[in-house]
């Protein structure tokens, strides 16, 4: 690998921007993903920074059981990220619907429709959390394409 | 100005050499104020590098067409542009200029906000049309000012040539001048409290909605090479004639520095005003500072 893939794969762990969704969350998640962007954790110094528009993100997080009216539109706004990109799945709804389960309106969990590399459990999981899953998925997108980490490796 | 000293100023000092590191450097400088005032500790020194590298290593989106070749263009007119505005900065003494590039300078550095305004239409996303047409209304509003700051100027000494605007003693009216056109910076670099155009979350990215990868990293160097060249031309007026090359070129720096940083507590104090207010404030407040200065620049020249 010559110097500069390894400046680029340096850059990717570097700079994760991140987009975030919704997809049917109660909010408690939405909440926890801001508070770790605020102040008192400053996701900035890991140099995330919360990107308005899908097209400049690298690591998209969602939240939520995956209603059956959002699907469509996480895989819209999958397809809308230029790779290398990676998924977090925020709290255990994503991750299993949670308490939702059987529930006729859900068509979840969000491993079933896109891909998802890093698992946040928790209801709602702490900022903390949210941020190491975070620098784990940056930790991936870093690694070179040829060993690229197996989809859905739990945190 | 003969073409080895055109090439010099282009290309290393001011010009790219020095201005992609600085542009890098203020893009830094600005978060990292904004993070002190919110005390937090910001983001690492090399952040805007590493920003720019990783879009650079993107997949870059197909795009076919005369559409596609539009979009591609504008970033890279942009930077050119940017990087024109730094390279005409009269910074060293005696380098050269000539008759006039004054008015090529303010063309340059008003250039990316065009180019702006043709990427967000032609990316033909709904919110890149909407972050241009607001990017135009701000650019009729504070370019009245902006401009009539810069003729007062130039008017008080007689002359459309940079250099010696640049190293002539300076009479009080500059100084009114240099404060408007510090006014109009903040609308210039899109940042708060004149966020309007890029505004980020309300129209998502405005004009960069669309904009990803190689392209997107190009922006953020325009912008950057924006900051270079605005702040440079604040610090250009407000030197004092020197006559050493170093001390000239590190009152130039400290000079950009200084006014990156008032800037950036500025945006990180402030909040986005609506649009209307913007330009209410540039053509109701601002102007009053730029009438007297140019009323009173002309008033002088009678009297001379």
């Amino acid at each position: 690998m010559n110097l500069w893939k390894r400046l680029i794969c340096l850059s990717r762990r570097k700079s994760p921007w991140l987009f975030h969704m919704n997809s049917g969350s109660c909010n408690g998640c939405d909440i926890e993903l801001i508070a770790a962007l605020t102040p008192r954790y400053d996701a900035e110094q890991l140099g995330v920074k919360l990107e308005a528009s899908p097209r400049h993100a690298d690591i998209i997080c969602i939240t939520g059981p995956v209603t059956r009216t959002a699907v469509n539109a996480i895989k819209t706004v999958y397809g809308q990220v230029y790779g290398p990109k990676a998924v977090v799945a925020i709290g255990s709804c994503a991750a299993s619907t949670n308490a939702y389960i059987d529930s006729r309106v859900l068509d979840g969990p969000l491993d079933s429709h896109i891909p998802v590399d890093v698992f946040v459990p928790g209801c709602p999981p702490r900022p903390d959390s949210i941020l190491q899953g975070v620098a784990k998925a940056a930790e991936m997108l870093s690694q070179p394409a040829e060993s690229a980490p197996l989809e859905g490796k739990a945190q | 100005m003969n073409l080895t000293t055109a090439l010099l100023r282009l290309l290393i000092f001011p010009g790219l050499l020095f201005a992609v590191p600085a542009a890098w450097f203020f893009l830094w400088a600005e978060r990292k104020v904004v993070a002190v005032m919110q005390q937090r500790i910001g983001p690492p020194f090399m952040q805007p590098f590493f920003d720019f590298m990783k879009l650079i290593g993107k997949d870059v989106p197909s795009r076919t067409g005369l559409g596609g070749f539009l979009v591609r263009i504008w970033p890279i007119l942009s930077v050119a542009a940017a990087a024109g505005a730094v390279g005409l900065l009269p910074v060293i003494p005696h380098s050269g200029g000539f008759a006039g590039d004054l008015i090529l300078l303010l063309s340059l550095l008003e250039l990316p906000s065009m180019f702006i305004i043709a990427a967000g239409f032609s990316s033909r996303s709904l919110w890149g049309e909407i972050g241009s047409s607001r990017e135009a209304v701000m650019s009729v509003s504070y370019n009245v000012v902006f401009l009539m700051a810069v003729i007062g100027i130039a008017a008080s000494q007689h002359t459309f040539e940079l250099q010696a605007l640049a190293y002539s003693h300076g009479s009080p009216l500059r100084w009114l001048g240099v404060l408007a056109i510090v006014v109009c910076l903040p609308a210039k670099l899109h940042i708060n409290p004149f966020s309007i155009t890029n505004a980020e979350q309300e129209i998502y990215a405005g004009p960069m909605t669309e904009y990803a990868g190689p392209d997107l990293a190009l922006w953020e160097l325009a912008h950057g090479l924006e900051w270079v060249a605005s702040t440079g031309l604040v610090a250009a007026l407000l030197i004092p004639p020197v006559t050493s090359v170093w001390l000239a070129a590190i009152l130039f720096v400290a000079l950009s520095f200084a006014v990156v940083i008032l800037l950036s507590v500025l945006a990180a104090a402030t909040a986005r005003l609506a649009i209307d207010s913007s330009v209410r404030f540039y053509w109701q407040c601002a102007v009053i500072f730029a009438v007297i200065g140019v009323s009173s620049a002309l008033l002088m020249r009678l009297k001379l």
